[in-house]
């Protein structure tokens, strides 16, 4: 069987007495868009933390391409290739909307301090490059308009996707989204429908929490449920909406 | 050795139950607004310097230490009105810089008006030691002690037992929420500095006729009692107590047995030590920062 | 963008050329020597506070390690003052960076706790010390000989001074506008943003708070050989404060303002010394006051009601 690139085992942590993700298991192929679904208060963005290494599981295992990475500091799982977005805006304020962007090119850059302070030609030469580079990320995402802006000069759905572009700077192999058509109007979301579905199309693998449900059907090839930090249900569109326990529970959460 | 090592001792919890006053007054604060006062220590000088003026100035005992305590606490709440409310939600360095700026202020304006002389007050009951096991005890550490004791129970009846100690402990949980159920905060933020500073004020009186008192004795203890908040776990009441305890013993025998020259650095070295390997404090528990 | 910021460097250097000639008197001479030592290490220190958000109130320690270097080394030991220099600096770096590590876990007033706790221990070292430090009194130290001659006039001195600044200047805008800088400002703006696009931040903490001692450091081992005194004073709370205190009201992350701040704060014990004995009410009420109508600084508040980015 071909190893698939995201592999999560029994995964749990308890925050107290709270279990916010338990013993959750799932595995997500290279390609494709997979989606995190449940109700507030499942345990999705918390899952996120998790695998992104925000957070340390209490137990279960994480492999990327059959590594062990649990555990494991975000910035190593940079590294590897895995990059996201907040579901709470995390913009760094005291920056342009550029230097976001360009943050995200971090790894990819000679970060030598001494180098920088003498202003070697080589590293002024690389940033202007990855100015311009930022600068089609930015107009991928939609942001054109924003290039020469100031972050906290920005209104929150154009922050949102500024996000995106910050992670898409990474060169991700995998990308975690958290709702990032969340606080959107519409119009707004569709653009972001469209993007994610780019973003997929230029090879990279999407994890996508998202409320929308129309989104969701529309975007994933496969389908994780949580309820309560279990694992509902998990499959395609087709089989999770037929799932009882799935219509159950949502039912019983709108009722 | 034994009679040595209860002199050390007594005189460690004596100046340690200041340092817990301190360090109750930091915690108070530091739970209602997040800020760290660093004029906590001019608090505690105010009321050693005003308690020996009221009393030099022919007032009863009594009325020139309630007045001790009373005007520091006034001027707690002078500074929380004019200079912290103002800028709530500033960055942690500004307001460190706000409140260094308030003792500049309080200590200069003492040093103009009472001068830079060090001052004395009398013992509350003589000076006839008490004689336990080779070693003596001054009466007025009994006083500090008891009085300490006292405080303390009277703020954990406060803080669980009435409406307004609980209204503030819930505000330092979740100023939101408590702003959500009714509660005024800015009330809240009155009450802690207006306590924070009595608090202080009452730890100077007290010690003063063991210590003695001056214009410029507020910034060791005000940061001494700061290694005690932290020591204990940043806003948590009972390590404040506890922190402020350890912080006197530690130091009263290192003083004794290693270095009285080296004395002021003990509560530096020991706060080095518990940050270096306990982040929180010793009482401070572990907590995910929330994404 | 990039053209206005070191526009600024350009009339700096062009005012640092032109002041010796325009300065009336010695006393005008000194103080802008001073002004100039306290902007580098001012500098040093807002890469620190300002740029990467952390805290220290404990950096007049370093200084104080640098100076003392400066003064015990080749007084004792015969050492030339620009070897004490380095060994000083050196011992700075691997104090600090020993420190570090555990102390850039903590965040906040716990971080201000462990620095304000480190600069009194080595402030009371330095006074306890007497048999090599002369304790609360001081110590003289000797000149600095430099390429064959002694660095003895103020002229000479501010012109060293003066060079150091426009490189430090020059160095601290490089480093702002480079992978490093925006590492160390993105952890300011969003640790676990910074972390997730694959930022060490702790290491870039450590890696700043080291570089700030060692200016620190430095500047300390400058001031000595130019007053050619030293005291504890150098090393204690209060001047630690002071840094800060310039850092603050000229601007946080602003290179412009840390010049503002420590020529405002220089200049600003003199200006008061007229206020026989008022002096710390006076400093602690413009402090507050600065504070509470410009949290941000002088500059970068300036900057914003004149429209103009930095
Ligand atoms: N750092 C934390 N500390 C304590 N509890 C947390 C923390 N992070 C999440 N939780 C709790 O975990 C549960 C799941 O939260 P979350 O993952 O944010 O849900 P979702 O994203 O599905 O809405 C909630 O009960 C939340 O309060
Ligand atoms: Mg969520």
């Amino acid at each position: 069987m071909k190893m698939a690139l995201l592999d999560v085992k029994d995964l749990s942590i308890h925050f107290g007495g709270v279990k916010a993700v338990q013993n959750v298991s799932f595995s997500i192929d290279a390609g494709i868009v997979y989606a995190v679904i449940g109700p507030n208060g499942a345990g999705k963005t918390t899952l996120f933390n998790l695998i992104t290494g925000v957070y340390k599981p209490t137990a279960g295992e994480i492999r990327l391409d059959g590594e062990a990475i649990h555990g494991k500091s975000p910035n190593e799982l940079a590294v590897r290739g895995v990059a996201r977005t907040f579901q709470n805006l995390q913009i760094c304020l005291n920056m342009s909307a550029i230097e976001n962007v360009m943050v995200g090119a971090h790894l990819r850059l000679d970060r030598n301090l001494v180098k920088a302070a003498l202003r070697f030609p080589g590293l002024k030469k690389r940033d202007a490059e990855l100015r311009a580079e930022a600068a089609e990320l930015m107009r991928f995402v939609g942001l054109e308009q924003f290039i020469e802006a100031r972050a906290d000069s920005m209104p929150y759905g154009a922050l949102k996707r500024l996000e995106i572009a910050r992670a898409l700077a990474m060169k991700p192999r995998l990308i975690f989204l958290d709702e990032p058509a969340a606080g959107l109007n519409p119009k707004e979301t569709i653009e972001v429908d469209h993007l994610v579905r780019k973003i997929a199309d230029s090879g990279v693998t999407v994890v996508l929490v998202e409320h929308d449900m129309k989104m969701v059907m529309n975007l994933s090839d496969r389908i994780l449920v949580l309820d309560y930090g279990k694992k509902l249900a998990e499959g395609t569109g087709a089989e999770v909406r037929q799932n009882p326990d799935v219509i159950a529970a949502y039912l019983g959460a709108h009722a | 050795m034994l009679a040595q090592f209860l002199q050390f001792l007594f005189s460690g919890v004596t100046v340690g139950a200041t340092y817990a006053l301190a360090a109750l007054g930091f915690t108070l604060i530091y739970n209602a607004s997040n800020v760290i006062n660093f004029a906590q220590g001019e608090f505690i000088m105010l009321g050693g310097m005003l308690a020996v003026f009221f009393t030099m100035s022919g007032l009863p005992l009594p009325v020139a230490l309630a007045l001790a305590i009373i005007v520091p606490a006034i001027v707690g709440v002078l500074v929380e009105k004019l200079a912290i409310e103002p800028v709530k939600g500033a960055e942690t360095v500004t307001l460190i810089i706000i409140t260094i700026g308030a003792s500049l202020v309080i200590r200069g304006l003492v040093q103009v008006w009472l001068g830079k002389n060090t001052h004395s007050l009398p013992a509350f009951s003589g000076d006839e030691p008490i004689h336990i096991l080779g070693a003596t005890l001054l009466p007025q550490s009994l006083w500090v002690l008891g009085v300490t004791a006292l405080v303390v129970i009277a703020l954990w009846y406060f803080f669980n037992r009435t409406l307004q100690g609980k209204a503030m402990l819930a505000t330092s949980f979740n100023r939101t929420a408590a702003e959500l159920v009714g509660i005024n905060t800015s009330w809240v933020l009155f009450m802690s500095f207006a306590m924070s500073a009595a608090l202080g004020a009452l730890g100077g009186i007290l010690v003063t006729p063991i210590t003695l008192t001056s214009y410029d004795v507020g910034i060791m203890l005000g940061l001494k009692g700061f290694v005690a908040a932290v020591v204990g776990g940043l806003g948590n009441g009972l390590g404040a107590v506890v922190g402020g305890l350890l912080v006197g013993v530690l130091e009263a025998m290192g003083a004794g047995y290693i270095s009285s020259s080296y004395k002021d650095a003990i509560p530096f070295v020991l706060i080095l030590f518990i940050l270096f390997f306990m982040p929180r404090g010793l009482f401070g528990g572990k907590s995910t920062d929330r994404v | 963008m990039k053209k206005s910021v070191f526009t600024g460097l350009y009339i700096l250097i062009a005012i640092l050329i032109v002041l010796p000639f325009v300065i009336p008197n010695a006393f005008y001479m000194d103080l802008a020597i001073r002004m100039a030592i306290n902007a580098v290490i001012v500098l040093g220190l807002n890469l620190l506070i300002g740029f990467a958000g952390q805290i220290s109130l404990g950096h007049a320690g370093f200084l104080g390690i640098g100076a003392y270097a400066s003064a015990v080394l080749p007084t004792h030991f015969g050492w030339h003052p620009l070897l004490a220099m380095g060994a000083g600096a050196a011992a700075t770096g691997l104090l600090a960076a020993l420190v570090a590590r555990p102390i850039f876990k903590l965040k906040g007033h716990y971080l201000a706790m462990a620095t304000l706790g480190l600069g009194i221990i080595i402030n009371i070292a330095i006074r306890n010390e007497a048999q090599w430090t002369g304790g609360p009194d001081g110590m003289p130290v000797p000149s600095l000989g430099l390429f064959g001659f002694d660095l003895t006039s103020d002229k000479h001195w501010y012109w060293v001074v003066a060079l150091l600044l426009s490189i430090s200047v020059w160095a601290s805008l490089n480093l702002i506008d480079s992978p490093f800088g925006r590492a160390l400002r993105a952890l300011h703006g969003s640790e676990v943003a910074s972390q997730v696009v694959g930022v060490d931040i702790v290491r870039y903490k450590v890696a700043i708070f080291v570089l700030s001692a060692v200016f620190a450091s430095l500047m300390g081992s400058v001031t000595a050989h130019y007053v050619g005194f030293v005291t504890p004073n150098l090393a204690d709370f209060f001047h630690s404060i002071e840094l800060v205190t310039m850092v603050v009201i000229g601007g946080m992350a602003s290179v412009y303002g840390s010049i503002v701040g420590a020529v405002l704060l220089t200049a600003l014990p003199q200006a008061l010394a007229t206020f026989e004995g008022w002096e710390t009410v006076a400093f602690g009420a413009i402090l507050m006051l600065c504070m509470i109508f410009m949290p941000k600084g002088l500059v970068p508040t300036l900057a914003a009601k004149f429209g103009k980015g930095e």
